[in-house]
């Protein structure tokens, strides 16, 4: 039995005279599989959670502050992967350095925004939400955009998809939310219970919240219905090899995703663990390197795959870390920091603006001169071709990124 | 009134004014007049037992920790471990205030006390875990009593001064946070203060800090002891005085009872002209009883309006209430207390760690596909140990990573099934679907939906298997995530 006349059957089995409903004719419609974005394009965002210490990751190695402040974990000299005169890489990173001479790397450093909070979660709620530092939003950018940008029936969670078991605020809007997934097997193995896919033709309307329940379920349902659909017809070359941890798993999946034609526009992705108050060189050291093994074989396979033109990488993290290393070989939270564009047929730009100034600080913390919300306005117009206005609540001066 | 329409409405009040009930507690309640219930819930939360965790004497938050790592007198690898242990009596914390709320008696005071702590939202500073309990002990003495003494003795806890920054608010170098949070989210609401009123009321709350050991103090030497001019009047105003200011103004006790009628009674969004007259009329009420919280929360359970169809079902359950309410209804105990902590993550409600000063934004904000489909699997997680395919994120917090990384794999829980089924011992097999469903639903089962819950129960081969699967079964409805 295939998974159609399964779900047929079991649409027969479960409730009786149920049909198929109108929503799976809609998703089977060929638009559905089209790209939301004007212009066809892709972004994956890559989210470390922790706040990554940025100046361990672009070191600015010729600068003696830098080496004075960290006296036993700055990175040496000759170790650092350099990128300009200035600043290089954190030598665990060195497989990006040829995506940088490919010119598919743009560097973006002193990234932060006004009053900059330093807890992880308001910090992280202010990145996701892209709300000012004293304002509290209860949806997020992705989500927003995920209002703004899909319309009519290319209105679906799907279009916006976090590779994870549960779903990030950056990625609920105000009317619809994104989906979360950390494979499209096992979503819609959750959803294919007898009583979860009998509810799911349900329409009941009692009230307001009986309804949105309703509404989600069915959303949910179809939605892994759609994505597995996808994924099963057409399974990604097996060309690539990707490293078999966390990383490298899930950005495994959004290929598989992406070169399934899925008709998403942004993916989600996160991982953990950079929050390095105590001994950090090891840790960091293998965090980054599983970051650039994961990201340069992403690269890699949507190259063999034709797509790198459409595919823009983004990453980034809650805040930096102090620029003073703490008694514990570690570091504690700080404020600006750098962020990564990889791919999406960008003009590569290198590094783009100027190196972190190590002599003008701020409590001994970095000061900002990009705000992350303008790098969001300007992927989202130039890139996604978007109305960044509509998702970010007010204009942000545009970089020169596209 | 018919039993049937009676039971209901008790149903509705367990369900708001408390975390559910027993059928056992319906049934009983059913004899008596609905007043004489309300009465009762009252007169069970009359009294408060304090948490108790954590041992003041013994308490080393991270601050004192890194003090003697630097004295010395400890090295780092312990100083991982003593950052952990803190973390796990706030863990432990959580749990201990979670059995309270699915103990019973006084389950009143619990919820109030759980919106008052999205009200206060506070979340640890480095990692002590007396200033939250405290903290906690504090809002749940206060739950029921006058907003003012909440609104004061909250302000003054150690950990909320900690948490919006007022150890930096000093003379000459004003903080703003406290001030600020103070009108915004605890008595105003945005938009009823200027920016010039929070600079002042700054100046004013200047030397308002604690002790390490959880004592508040006024400190006189950091204080700014000029005049203030704060809503247009003039003097050399002390904390104690914009407190008062705060709470002579009418607004709060709009502010508050708009927030209360929201979480209570209907959910989301009041802004038609009805529910805004009432929310006008109860906010007179309390302003003119000296904000007094029971008072106003009787006037609620009380009326007409409470019950009315179009509240009922309206409220989505938050991640905690879902929990102690499923727990409550079937006498059920964790064997180990770690999944507790888990479901609240996954779910994105951890009490002691709202997600910002603002509190849980709550209402649909709690439901996602995720979401959604976790809760529908809770009852088999909780109540036959099946596997649980789903994991949190981690939240970046060094911190509390060690917390998050354990207890995911399966449930083990004790259920007291005897007293349960005993229940519906007198109900015919005819009914016993609906039956259910009335205890624990605050909709009537739709004929497609019975027979669906049905079907999933159509192996049982004993009476006690069947009221079990079909529990479970309705526990796993979208319906039974609202109250």
């Amino acid at each position: 039995m295939n998974r159609r006349d399964f779900l047929f059957q079991s649409a027969l089995t479960t409730a009786g005279s149920l049909l198929i409903p109108n929503f799976l004719k809609a998703y089977e419609l060929s638009a559905m599989g089209q790209p939301v974005a004007p212009s066809g394009k892709i972004l994956v965002i890559v989210q470390l959670s922790g706040g990554n210490d940025g100046l361990n990751t672009v070191v600015p190695y010729r600068n003696d502050i830098y080496y004075r402040e960290r006296p036993t974990i700055a990175i040496p000299t000759d170790k650092v992967v350099p990128l300009t005169d200035e600043i290089g890489l954190h030598p665990a990173m060195h497989p990006l350095r040829a995506l940088y001479d490919d010119g598919l790397l743009t560097v973006i450093n002193n990234v932060g925004y006004p009053n900059p909070d330093r807890s992880h979660f308001r910090s992280m709620d202010i990145w996701q939400t892209g709300s000012d530092a004293n304002q509290y939003k209860t949806s997020g950018w992705v989500g927003r955009y995920l209002d703004a940008a899909c319309t009519g029936t290319a209105r679906q969670p799907f279009r916006t998809i976090e590779v994870d078991d549960t779903l990030s605020l950056a990625m609920k809007g105000e009317s619809l939310n994104g989906i979360a997934l950390l494979d499209p097997k096992k979503l819609y193995k959750q959803t294919r219970s007898k009583l979860v896919t009998g509810l799911s033709h349900e329409h009941p309307d009692d009230n307001q919240s009986v309804a949105y329940l309703y509404k989600t379920l069915a959303e949910t349902v179809s939605t892994a219905d759609y994505v597995f659909d996808k994924t099963a017809q057409k399974p990604s070359s097996a060309g690539t090899t990707y490293p078999n941890h966390e990383l490298g798993n899930r950005l495994h999946t959004v290929s598989q995703l992406i070169q399934s034609g899925m008709g998403t526009s942004v993916y989600y992705v996160s991982i953990s663990g950079f929050d390095t108050h105590i001994n950090q060189p090891g840790q960091q050291a293998r965090l980054l390197g599983q970051y650039a093994e994961a990201v340069s074989a992403f690269m890699t396979d949507l190259k063999a795959a034709g797509r790198q033109n459409d595919v823009l990488l983004m990453t980034f993290s809650e805040f930096g870390r102090r620029v003073k290393q703490n008694a514990s070989n570690g570091t504690d939270h700080g404020t600006a920091s750098n962020v990564f564009l990889l791919g999406g047929g960008l003009p590569g730009r290198g590094v783009l603006n100027e190196a972190p100034n190590l002599s003008n600080l701020t409590d001994g913390d970095l000061n900002y001169t990009v705000d992350f919300r303008q790098i969001y306005a300007t992927l989202l117009r130039d890139y996604l071709g978007a109305d960044d206005m509509a998702v970010l609540g007010r204009s942000f001066e545009p970089l020169k990124l596209v | 009134m018919d039993t049937k329409r009676k039971q209901a409405q008790l149903r509705y009040l367990y369900s708001r004014a408390a975390f559910g009930a027993t059928p056992a507690e319906l049934h009983r309640a059913t004899e008596k007049p609905l007043r004489k219930t309300i009465r009762q819930l009252f007169h069970d939360s009359a009294s408060v037992d304090d948490l108790l965790i954590v041992k003041p004497a013994e308490n080393q938050p991270r601050q004192a920790l890194r003090q003697l790592v630097r004295d010395g007198q400890l090295d780092k690898e312990m100083l991982k471990e003593r950052i952990r242990l803190n973390t796990q009596q706030i863990r432990d914390l959580n749990l201990l205030w979670l059995d309270r709320m699915v103990a019973g008696p006084g389950a009143l005071r619990e919820k109030m006390a759980l919106f008052w702590h999205g009200h206060f939202a506070c979340r640890p500073s480095g990692q002590n875990a007396l200033f939250m309990q405290q903290y906690v002990n504090t809002i749940r003495r206060n739950a029921l009593g006058k907003f003012g003494d909440l609104l004061m003795s909250v302000s003054k806890e150690p950990a909320m001064l900690q948490f919006l920054n007022n150890q930096q608010n000093k003379k000459n170098a004003p903080n703003e946070n406290f001030a600020r949070e103070v009108m915004e989210l605890f008595t105003l609401g945005r938009g009823n203060y200027t920016e010039h009123d929070i600079k002042e009321a700054a100046r004013a709350f200047t030397g308002w800090q604690y002790t390490p050991d959880g004592k508040f103090v006024f400190r006189e030497r950091v204080h700014d002891a000029e005049n203030k001019t704060i809503f247009g009047k003039t003097g050399p105003f002390v904390g104690e005085d914009v407190i008062a200011m705060l709470l002579e103004n009418r607004q709060t006790a709009r502010f508050v009872v708009g927030k209360v009628y929201r979480y209570f009674v209907a959910d989301g969004s009041v802004d038609d002209r009805e529910t805004s007259r009432r929310i006008e009329e109860l906010a007179g009420q309390f302003y003119k009883s000296g904000y007094d919280i029971t008072d106003l929360m009787e006037t609620i359970f009380n009326a007409d309006w409470f019950y009315e169809p179009r509240n009922v079902g309206a409220h989505i359950k938050s991640p905690v209430e879902l929990l102690a309410g499923m727990r409550h209804t079937l006498g059920i105990t964790f064997d180990q207390p770690q999944p507790q902590i888990f479901v609240q993550r996954t779910l994105g409600q951890t009490l002691f760690y709202p997600p910002n000063v603002a509190g849980w934004p709550g209402g649909r904000n709690w439901i996602d596909s995720s979401s959604l489909l976790f809760r529908m699997q809770l009852p088999a997680y909780v109540l036959k140990a099946a596997d649980v395919p789903v994991r949190p994120k981690e939240d970046g917090d060094v911190n509390t990573e060690s917390l998050a990384r354990k207890g995911n794999a399966s449930f083990h829980t004790t259920v007291d099934w005897a007293a349960y089924e005993q229940a519906f011992a007198n109900t015919d097999d005819l009914t016993l679907t609906n039956a259910i469903a009335e205890v624990l639903l605050p909709l009537p089962l739709r004929p497609d939906q019975r027979t669906l819950i049905d079907n999933q129960a159509a192996s049982a081969t004993t009476r006690s298997e069947r009221i079990r699967s079909l529990t479970a079964s309705i526990m796993s409805l979208p319906e039974y995530q609202l109250s």
